[in-house]
């Protein structure tokens, strides 16, 4: 678990980019912070590895201040994924992936091994070991640097935006690779995103922040969307226009007892499943990703 | 003609070998200590400036410093100087060493900290954020990154060193710059050419040499890429100008302050904090392109 408790970052220029934040992050689930440009999310997210110092308060991992950390070996035992992935130019993918253990004492050998296992992890092919970042897509780019996240295999990953640059068809691949990887390994990942459909499609727990670190709503994907707090929230998720805002159309004849329903700009979208309709009703619990089914255990990051 | 005449005079196998003096110009003898004081100062000028320029580079600080410190050393009129020091410590090499000591460390010390300046921000953070110290951040991410900058700012080192050393030939040092003072005292026109002669393919060659270095040392970042790149570019039938490669540095050297002072204003550094690296990148792009650097 990662607690934040009262947390707030002024800059050097005097920039209050955090102000009094307090958040759990539970093991073992990803948590995605949401918010507008500016916001604070990767200020909030670089106070966990040490990359941003608070000016006041502490963030706790396990129970551990980790300000009484150092902050490389921190550093090491968190996975860091960004943007623009981050890869080293002059290292080929292999050794991109090796770097940190090879850092940390893992012989060449095993870290070798290890890499050829994440590559197959996250997709990419053994062929494309010794290229150079430059002769990769965005897409693979990125898949290299989640592989070198989990390279030392570490309980918390911090994901800044990692798929904002790809196309929209890469970017549902990685998000459905990510939650792939999460059923089989449930790490505790912080994941940022200035993208609602990608935070609820992600988030066991969603954050929406806004400027300033300000906590506006936080809850599953469910409570949000059912219930936005406020009318930033109400506008941020979209919950008045388009897709989000469903009506049961009356001017569609009802089939059976199922019911035709239309999005905001008029356009069917999908059908109401009633019992005894025609089509057979789905689980009215909505679904969330959360690995559910593996219980939360403490001293677990 | 005076030309071929020069060119004659160089050729004559008897100018080349044994002692100087009585009319032996004794080219391979002068040719040892052009090299030799060269390459003692090009030595301790690379020890000084290296370290001082990565360090200026990495932190960020202390640049504006070392501009200035730069602009006096350039400023400082060579043979003023080198009067002085002769007449402070005696004609002896020293002091010419440390002449050309201090006119060879502001290129070398433009091209650390520019090379290393010129990392990509996001890959140093990066490489910070999972979990490489900061020696190992200089010694493996900005040291091969600045590779060509480096080579760069030692060949203008190089070349200035090397210049300059005619200079020092008026005080009782040898060197190639004795045929330019001695054919100018003895009328001897031929001698003073075939001098400018042998200091200009001097510097022509080492600097050859070291342009290769360059190339070398650049690419290897990047080896295939750089292929791919070439592929692309003749598959897109562009015959145009090839952006410059590794020409950058020893060319602009001079004239680096104003590129600095540019990325001074979008580069920060506040700790580990992260440095507004999408600004710098926006004003480093073109910069990178200039100096051929990917
Ligand atoms: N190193 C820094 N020095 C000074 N101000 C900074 C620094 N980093 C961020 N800021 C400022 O702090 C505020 C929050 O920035 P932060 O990067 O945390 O936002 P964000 O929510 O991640 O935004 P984005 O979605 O654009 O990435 C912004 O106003 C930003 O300009
Ligand atoms: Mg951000």
């Amino acid at each position: 678990m990662i607690e934040f408790r009262s947390v707030s970052k002024t800059y050097q220029d005097g920039t209050a980019a955090v102000e009094d934040f307090s958040l759990e992050i539970p093991a073992r689930r990803i948590t995605v912070l949401v918010g507008s440009s500016g916001s604070g999310k990767t200020t909030v997210m670089r106070m966990i590895n040490r990359m941003v110092d608070p000016t006041s308060g502490t963030v706790e991992i396990d129970g551990v201040d980790v300000a009484t950390r150092e902050p490389v070996q921190l550093r090491r035992g968190i996975g860091y994924i960004m943007q623009n992935s981050g890869l080293l130019p002059h290292r080929s993918v292999l050794d991109n992936i090796t770097t940190v253990p090879r850092l940390t004492g893992v012989s060449k050998a095993d870290a070798r091994r290890r890499a050829f296992e994440l590559m197959e992890v996250v997709g990419l092919e053994r062929s494309l070991a010794d290229r150079y970042p430059s002769q990769l897509s965005g897409g693979q780019q990125q898949r290299v640097g989640v592989a070198r996240g989990l390279a030392v295999d570490p309980n918390i990953l911090l994901m800044d935006e990692p798929f904002s640059a790809v196309d929209p068809i890469v970017r549902d691949e990685l998000q459905q690779e990510v939650l792939r990887i999460q059923a089989e390994l449930a790490k505790t990942i912080v994941f940022v995103s200035h993208d609602i459909d990608e935070a609820f499609l992600l988030g066991d727990q969603v954050v929406v922040l806004e400027r300033g670190g300000h906590i506006v709503q936080q809850g599953t994907p469910t409570e949000i969307l059912a219930n936005p707090a406020t009318d930033f929230v109400a506008t941020f998720i979209g919950a008045e226009r388009g897709k989000r805002r469903l009506v049961v159309s009356d001017s569609t004849p009802a089939i059976g007892d199922d019911r035709v329903l239309v999005d905001g700009g008029g356009y069917p979208v999908g059908i109401i499943a009633a019992p005894g309709g025609r089509l057979e009703a789905g689980n009215p619990n909505p679904k969330s990703r959360s690995v559910s089914n593996k219980t939360d255990q403490a001293g677990d990051a | 003609m005076i030309f071929v005449q020069a060119i004659a005079w160089i050729l004559d196998g008897g100018h080349w070998v044994g002692r100087a003096g009585a009319g032996n110009p004794a080219i391979l003898q002068r040719l040892g200590e052009t090299l030799g004081i060269s390459v003692i100062s090009v030595a301790i000028a690379v020890v000084i400036a290296v370290p001082l320029g990565v360090l200026i580079g990495h932190t960020g600080r202390g640049r504006l410093v070392a501009i200035l410190a730069s602009n006096v050393a350039r400023a400082l009129p060579t043979l003023g100087l080198l009067s002085i020091l002769l007449l402070l410590i005696g004609i002896n090499a020293v002091p010419i060493a440390i002449v050309l000591v201090l006119l060879g460390i502001p290129p070398m010390l433009a091209g650390a900290y520019a090379g290393v300046e010129a990392v990509n921000r996001d890959t140093i953070d990066a490489a910070r954020a999972v979990g490489m110290t900061e020696w190992q951040i200089v010694v493996r991410v900005e040291l091969p990154l600045a590779a060509s900058l480096l080579v760069g700012g030692f060949r203008a080192t190089v070349l200035q060193v090397i210049a300059t050393t005619t200079v020092a030939s008026a005080f009782a040092f040898g060197g190639f710059g004795i045929y330019l003072i001695n054919g100018l005292a003895q009328n001897d026109f031929v001698q003073m050419l075939a001098g400018a002669i042998l200091v200009t393919v001097l510097c022509l060659l080492i600097d050859g040499a070291l342009a290769v270095v360059q190339r070398l040392v650049a690419p290897r970042a990047f080896p295939a890429a750089r292929r791919i790149r070439l592929r692309r570019r003749r598959a897109a039938g562009h015959s145009g100008p090839r952006p410059s490669r590794g020409r950058g540095p020893s060319r602009k050297v001079c004239s680096h302050e104003e590129d600095l002072q540019r990325r001074d204003r979008g580069h920060r550094r506040d700790g580990g904090d992260r440095p507004d690296a999408r600004r710098v990148r926006q004003l480093e792009e073109p910069e990178r392109r200039r100096i051929g650097w990917r």
